[in-house]
């Protein structure tokens, strides 16, 4: 794992990561319009570039059966999309995206209903933090490195286990992740994320202002952020998926070994494979319980 | 006079002050008020000139005092016996008579100073002089006196935690030292922590090893300190219950001490120079096993003569006479001396020739060794009883040897072989209680390396100590054990996120979160969103991207909750309500913290309840938990009035566990009620 990032060219050299949410699911569900979004979203990006020369803004969608990478500013492939009504890079950034939905689509497979339509938000997260080692990797000279998640899709109870590790190796490398949520719902995952890498989170009110909310929150580079206020959330919400279900608890059972969760007693801990001892009664059984209250 | 303190508990270790002061003057005897079993062997014979105190060697640190046939300016006159205080007596009191000065030039009040464990008192002779004095030890800081050489009369200077002082003055010197103990005894005493004796809990077996680990354990941890003494010392909890939840501190602690193994001291210790007092005239040799250890190893003739005579020809303590009286010649360097003591004390030679066993080790080593392959002896190693080092002088080959040659020991030889012996290394390895346990282990440890040294010189066990004796533990580093690999027993299982029977359960279990009810098919939803792509392609963005009032509005409502939340909050998502706190605050907070989750540990570790100790824990435990919702209150009272809330906020989780203990409490004790009736043995 890499150590902390290096002395930059200047302290506000940013290289924001966006994780875009292109569930369809969502989307046609949404109050905000797929176009309405996009072009606040793009503006923005638009807007990142211009604070620094040396910014830099790399975009992966999260889709609903894959993710991909759809745009990367610093490459040179963007000027072949010329288009007179918008600036290059973003009608390169659409032309990609459309690609992107075509090859997603043909992954998808009938799903039973009643399935939550969560996007792959594991994959893009695991995706970005590849991208950013390499950037690490690449030299002494190299930008800060954040992550931004655009989501709107609910989580996948399912995903916590490898999301929870994804956050973790984040916090490990020092890469902040903020997330802006604009679902219904709160999402836990988001929450957690950016608590625990030191990140901002923020659920927009009024969906109409979105790109007011992009730039005075997330716009600000990671050097400004010692002296910039940012809104800061009343509480986060810890919530955990259990190991053998996947659903989500808060209070459940704990291996005292890997401590990973479980709702129900067993005798054999499915992870590490330790056995658990006789419950023999509430206080004595091996595995303790743990309860999770939110934090006030 | 003096009274000594009466002991009332044989069985804890002891010091007593056994004071007797003779001189050859005035004869004084001095009484001893109370018997324990040790003081019941000691023979005291009263007489003018010389006392004989045999005293048992089972302390760790007693001084011998003997007379020794000197000439007639050195003379032993006093006799103290000194052990350590591990217990406190509550009657142990030191009373004197002195005189209570407020200043150096006051004339002092006399009067009578009693000193207690607790407190000072000093009672003037005249009832209706103003100099009564009444001070508790908890207030004196520190104790100051003038020398005992020096032309100024006995003064002990008290001062006091307000930098105040109390000057006595007393009669003589030795008056002046009996105080000066006592309160060092007692000013030392109160920086320890106090240990009770642990009888509660009926199977524990304590061994002093054990009690030092733990009374280190609590002066390196002043958290830990201050939940012991708020529960244990309070009754809330017994010692093994506060020590069973941390055994693992232990243990480390334990592990700690075994890492280095100490070597012998550069210094020779054991050429102790007794000290002698000239105004008294007395001669104190201190000995220590250390010491002793020390003087066998480097004089294997004085071991091979320790255990040979003693006890069958000689007491212990002639024996050691006879020694120091050795040393004393050969200190006076008077070899004429030297040879007429010797010709007359059969014994007293022994220590005076030279060692003869060093002597032959030395020409072993060097038969031993292959002087074409090892520089490690030669002839030179052989000097012990070579005069001048074998050196000649002036190219003369002859050497005279005069008796007296016998009795003379040069200062480099014995600096040589104390030197080597410390290269040795110690040879034994734990720490004894009296000579006859030293002298035996050095004595089996010799025999063991001479039955290795016969073997061969490249044996495996030689070229084994060998390499132990090489490698320096502390200068290794640490070895890190190898990470262990991770472990998962079924990886597809733990990773693989879409499950079948994630499928089947995710359906139902869901209560908080609203599922995504999509009634388009999957093309449609693509279909839909492409579409927009494409609109967006086709007519460029909209224009104006955002409208002006819209964020103003969002803007607004932005700040707003920026600046009240940094008000009520923080700055930064990472800082804690706690750093905001008042320092006192927050240091109670967390310390009323750590007593609730130690007390909450035990409580619910108590449940079920089987025994009635179990139920008596719990009661106390109850007890304890409920006193601590005033301090709570008392926190939230002492803060000021902007931190109020948050102090409420923290607050909120502790009488959250708090309430859900008792309130499980008071359910089972209703359970239980209802139940007496039915069970037919009385359980409490």
């Amino acid at each position: 794992m890499a150590s902390a990032p290096s002395k930059l060219y200047a302290d506000d050299v940013s290289l924001v990561v966006v994780l875009l949410d292109t569930n369809p699911f969502f989307w046609s569900s949404s109050s905000l319009s797929f176009s309405q979004f996009l072009s606040h979203v793009l503006a923005f990006f638009n807007a990142i570039l211009t604070l620094n020369q040396l910014n830099q803004v790399v975009v992966i969608a999260t889709g609903y059966n894959s993710c991909d990478y759809i745009f990367d500013s610093a490459s040179d492939l963007n000027r072949s999309f010329e288009n007179g009504r918008m600036p290059v890079m973003s009608s390169s950034l659409l032309q990609k995206l459309e690609e992107f939905l075509i090859k997603d689509e043909q992954l998808s497979k009938e799903e039973p209903e009643g399935r939550i339509k969560s996007s792959l938000f594991l994959g893009s997260l695991s995706m970005a933090l590849c991208y950013i080692q390499r950037v690490f990797r690449s030299g002494a000279l190299h930008p800060h490195p954040r992550i931004l998640c655009l989501q709107g899709s609910p989580d996948g109870p399912e995903q916590y286990v490898a999301i929870m590790n994804a956050i973790f190796s984040a916090q490990r490398s020092e890469v902040p992740i903020d997330s802006c949520y604009i679902g219904a719902q709160n999402s836990a995952f988001l929450q957690q994320a950016s608590y625990i890498t030191g990140g901002v989170h923020h659920k927009p009110q009024n969906l109409d202002g979105l790109f007011q909310y992009l730039m005075t929150i997330f716009a600000t580079d990671l050097h400004s952020r010692s002296f910039i206020h940012l809104p800061k959330p009343v509480g986060v919400d810890f919530r955990a998926s259990c190991f053998c279900h996947k659903n989500t608890i808060d209070m459940g059972y704990v291996c005292s070994v890997c401590l990973s969760i479980f709702c129900k007693h067993h005798k054999k801990c499915s992870t590490c494979g330790s056995v658990f001892g006789q419950a023999q009664s509430e206080a004595a059984s091996a595995s303790d319980k743990k309860r999770k209250t939110p934090e006030t | 006079m003096l009274r000594l303190p009466t002991s009332t508990d044989p069985s804890c270790l002891k010091e007593m002050l056994l004071v007797c002061k003779l001189s050859r003057s005035s004869p004084n005897r001095a009484q001893i008020g109370a018997m324990d079993m040790a003081a019941k062997r000691r023979r005291l014979i009263p007489s003018s000139l010389r006392w004989l105190l045999t005293v048992p060697i089972s302390s760790r640190d007693c001084r011998l005092f003997f007379p020794l046939r000197l000439p007639a300016t050195l003379q032993i006159s006093l006799l103290s016996v000194h052990y350590n205080i591990h217990q406190t007596m509550a009657s142990a009191r030191v009373a004197k008579i002195a005189k209570y000065k407020t200043t150096i030039k006051d004339p002092g009040t006399p009067g009578t100073l009693t000193m207690t464990l607790e407190k000072i008192l000093f009672v003037p002779r005249n009832p209706k002089s103003a100099g009564k004095l009444d001070v508790e030890f908890r207030y004196i800081k520190g104790q100051k006196h003038t020398k005992e050489g020096s032309n100024k009369p006995p003064w002990l200077n008290l001062t006091n935690n307000q930098n105040g002082s109390f000057i006595f003055e007393f009669e003589n010197y030795s008056d002046l030292q009996d105080c000066r103990d006592f309160v060092g005894k007692v000013l030392a005493k109160s920086g320890e922590v106090s240990e009770k004796p642990t009888a509660a809990y009926p199977d524990e077996q304590l061994n002093a090893a054990e009690m030092e680990l733990r009374i280190k354990l609590l002066q390196d941890d002043s958290e830990l300190q201050k939940l012991h003494k708020q529960f244990v010392l309070s009754d809330v909890l017994t010692e093994a219950e506060f020590w069973a939840t941390r055994k693992k501190l232990l243990d480390r602690e334990a592990s700690k001490k075994i890492k280095q193994r100490l070597g012998f001291k550069s210094a020779m210790v054991s050429d102790i120079k007794p000290s002698t007092d000239g105004r008294t005239n007395k001669v104190t040799f201190n000995l220590t096993p250390e010491i002793i250890l020390q003087i066998f190893a480097e004089k294997p003739a004085v071991h091979r003569a320790f255990l040979s005579y003693v006890p069958n020809k000689m007491s212990e303590r002639n024996f050691w006479t006879k020694y120091f009286r050795a040393e004393y010649l050969h200190s006076t360097k008077n070899s004429i001396a030297a040879a007429a003591e010797a010709a007359e004390d059969e014994e007293l030679a022994v220590f005076l020739k030279h060692d003869d066993i060093l002597a032959s080790e030395a020409r072993r080593k060097i038969r031993r060794v292959d002087p074409t392959l090892d520089m490690e002896a030669d002839e030179g190693d052989d000097y012990t009883h070579l005069p001048d080092h074998g050196i000649f002088r002036d190219g003369n080959k002859e050497m005279t040897e005069l008796q007296n040659e016998l009795y003379k020991r040069t200062l480099s030889q014995d600096i040589n072989r104390h030197a080597a012996v410390v290269l040795e290394g110690r040879a034994v390895d734990a720490e004894f209680e009296d000579t006859k346990a030293v002298a035996e282990a050095l004595a089996h440890s010799k025999r063991e390396s001479s039955n290795k040294g016969e073997s061969d010189g490249n044996s495996p066990e030689r070229l084994d100590r060998l390499s132990r004796m090489t490698e320096i533990e502390d200068l290794q580093g640490s070895n890190n054990l190898p990470l262990a690999p991770l472990c998962i027993k079924d990886p597809r299982d733990y990773f693989d996120s879409q499950q079948a029977n994630a499928l089947r359960t995710s359906g139902d279990a869901l209560s908080g979160t609203e599922q995504i009810k999509c009634s388009l098919s999957i093309p449609e939803v693509y279909g839909s969103l492409r579409e927009s792509i494409s609109s967006i392609k086709t007519m460029g963005w909209k224009e104006p991207i955002v409208k002006p009032e819209v964020a103003h509005q969002v803007f607004d409502a932005l700040t707003n909750s920026i600046s009240n939340t940094k008000h009520n909050i923080g700055k930064n998502p990472q800082e804690s309500v706690l750093d905001r706190l008042p320092r006192k605050t927050k240091e109670e907070l967390l310390h009323i913290w750590t007593s609730i989750l130690e007390l909450l540990k035990h409580f619910w570790a108590s449940y079920p309840i089987t025994t009635s100790y179990l139920y008596a824990k719990v009661n106390r435990l109850k007890d304890a938990m409920s006193n601590i919702y005033p301090q709570l209150e008392e926190i939230k009272g002492s803060v000021p009035s902007e931190f109020r809330h948050q102090v409420s906020l923290l607050v909120r989780p502790m009488h959250q566990a708090l309430d859900a203990a008792i309130q499980h409490y008071e359910a089972s004790m209703q359970k239980r009620s209802t139940q007496s009736g039915e069970k037919p043995n009385g359980y409490v």
